[in-house]
């Protein structure tokens, strides 16, 4: 991403920003799974492009996954392009990433699908440079819904791998 | 001869009462059921601190068996015979006047703590005994115990065949929206009584399974962040984590017959594999490569084979091999997905997940594979264990929608008495323990 074009998604976001009341990422949900480890206390601000909220919000913390597939559409593989990115211009970040399935499914071949979604998503990482070190990988299998509805519509969302990063030392 | 014989003709097939001359027999065959008539006379106080003991544990014994779908409760108010005494004589044209085939008498008495329980089993038809009066004694905090194990006798004389009353079963309890479940490990009596919490929520747990003594459980705890098998005794609350290779999540653990070995998934660069791990030592085998997904895995009762699921073929199905590993052997071909097999405890069938035309199934099916039979179908149904005796198998049901939340239920292997195991709140994930000692 160029100087200028990252001013002007600034520029964006900051108007978004003055507009909206706190969202979850403000310290909602304490609990893990659901893509926020890294926020709570310290999640800056989306207008700020080194913020873990700028990736989550900006840049796109997740891909979404057809039904028992973990292979990376285009729209996928366009967002962790610029996850790709957004780690090498800040190494001082590492990240989890966090595989899920929808709850059609029995619960362990979940975590095994969910671990080969996470897997799908560090690989592409690590083929764009960024280094393993940094990366580690979860299953939460169907464990940790983000929508609740039983159809489509929500099964869509909650097939997703979620890229969570956090300012911490590799390791 | 009283006597409920529960044969397995062919498959599974549901019981019928044949009426004949002789011997009373329950035979299966493609009727209908017609539960077995039992008379049990509240259970005579030997001292007046008994009297409240005496009415519970009669309760509890008429419970277990009515609720196992194959006796019937024949009211007290239509008794004739009145029985004040644990060795007044029977009455054997009383109770056959209101059409009771067995009768149950027993007595307790409370000296101190400790609680004592005699009963004895009657064949009323054949105007005798069944089997010797026998004699429980425990502590009054486990008069719920001393009730199962008379009804497990009850139970095995007449059908000739082990109970299940006694017996617990460990889950995992849930609270909380559906995109904030908390859950935590709990176990209690198989009939939800006795409910104990073995872990706070503060860690994501899954699939807890049972030792073959039953003093442990092995499960799945996300308390790293990560998945990981952790081991638990039941009694201390203790716990460790058995599997710690960095970089990897383990998941899917059960124990060996022998309970020195534990089966589970390891997933590293997002390929699950089964392992086996031997628990003193924990050193650990590697027992397939594929580039599947293998989990879910489930010994023979004699340690000498797993059956697992993999979706090696392209979807999810069943597979077993020798648990030194080598080559598995496919034995699941119908429509669907067939997942969580679960190998009984008498080692004739195997109960599993099957997946279907977006309905969920409780299933079991031979060994070979032949003989598949569904017995329940839902939105979500999952995760099937057996009774110690085989006879039964708890799972998981879970209902849609955004309320949508988890409960236990319980199915005869023929696929009758489909019943909801009463727990508070919502509950998954059950593993039911041998019969207690």
């Amino acid at each position: 991403m160029t100087p200028v074009s990252r001013s002007l998604l600034l520029l964006a976001v900051l108007g978004v920003a003055a507009c909206t009341s706190p969202d979850r990422f403000g310290g909602g949900y304490g609990s893990d799974g659901y893509g926020d480890a890294g926020y709570g206390k310290d999640a800056g601000a989306a207008s700020n492009p080194r913020s873990p909220a700028y990736f989550q919000q900006v840049v796109g913390d997740r891909v979404l996954f057809i039904v028992d597939q973990s292979t990376l559409t285009d729209t996928a593989r366009a967002t962790l392009e610029g996850q790709a990115r957004w780690l090498s211009d800040n190494p001082e970040f590492t990240a989890i990433i966090e595989g899920h399935a929808d709850e059609r499914g029995t619960r362990e071949y979940n975590v095994a699908l969910g671990a080969r979604r996470a897997n799908a998503v560090e690989e592409f990482l690590i083929s764009r440079g960024v280094s393993p070190a940094r990366l580690k990988t979860v299953s939460y299998g169907k464990e940790r819904p983000l929508e609740i509805c039983s159809e489509e519509s929500c099964y869509a969302r909650n097939r997703r791998a979620v890229t969570v990063v956090a300012a911490g030392l590799a390791g | 001869m009283l006597r409920l014989i529960l044969l397995v003709l062919g498959l599974l097939v549901p019981l019928t009462v044949q009426a004949q001359n002789g011997p009373l027999r329950i035979i299966i065959d493609e009727g209908v059921i017609e539960p077995l008539p039992f008379a049990l006379p509240q259970f005579v106080a030997e001292g007046g601190e008994a009297e409240d003991y005496a009415r519970r544990i009669s309760e509890v014994i008429a419970a277990d068996l009515t609720g196992s779908g194959l006796f019937r409760e024949i009211p007290r108010d239509a008794f004739i015979a009145r029985v004040t005494s644990f060795d007044s004589p029977v009455e054997y044209a009383d109770w056959r006047a209101i059409n009771a085939q067995a009768l149950i008498t027993g007595a307790v008495a409370l000296s101190g703590d400790r609680l004592v329980v005699k009963f004895r089993l009657f064949d009323v038809y054949a105007n005798a005994p069944l089997g010797d009066g026998l004699q429980f004694a425990a502590s009054s905090a486990s008069w719920r115990r001393l009730a199962h194990k008379v009804a497990d006798q009850v139970y095995a004389r007449i059908t000739g065949e082990g109970g299940y009353f006694d017996s617990r079963v460990v889950f995992v309890a849930q609270s909380g929206p559906k995109n904030d479940r908390q859950k935590r490990l709990a176990v209690m009596d198989y009939d939800g009584a006795n409910l104990r919490y073995l872990t706070d929520s503060s860690a994501l747990v899954l699939a807890p399974r049972f030792s073959p003594e039953g003093a442990r459980v092995i499960y799945t705890s996300y308390e790293t962040g990560f998945p990981r098998i952790n081991l638990l005794d039941v009694a201390s609350v203790q716990r460790r984590a058995l599997e710690d290779q960095p970089g990897s999540m383990s998941f899917s653990p059960r124990f060996s017959p022998d309970g020195q070995r534990v089966i589970f998934s390891l997933s590293e660069g997002g390929n699950s594999d089964l392992y086996m791990m031997d628990v003193g030592s924990g050193r650990k085998q590697r027992l397939t490569t594929a580039p599947s997904i293998e989990t879910a895995p489930s010994f023979s009762p004699d340690g000498r084979q797993i059956v697992f699921e993999s979706d090696r073929s392209g979807g999810q199905q069943l597979y077993i091999m020798t648990a030194s590993g080598g080559e598995p052997r496919r034995i699941s071909f119908g429509a669907g997905r067939y997942g969580t097999p679960v190998w009984s405890p008498r080692g004739d069938l195997i109960a599993f997940t099957k997946q279907n035309n977006g309905r969920f199934h409780i299933g079991v099916m031979r060994t070979d594979g032949s003989g598949e039979r569904l017995l329940t179908a839902s939105f979500l149904d999952e995760g099937p264990t057996w009774s110690p005796n085989g006879r039964v198998i708890m799972f998981t049901r879970e209902t849609s929608g955004a309320g949508g939340a988890p409960a236990l239920y319980s199915v005869d292997i023929s696929g009758r008495n489909l019943r909801r195991v009463p727990v508070e709140g919502a509950a998954s994930d059950p593993s039911w323990s041998p019969l207690l000692p």
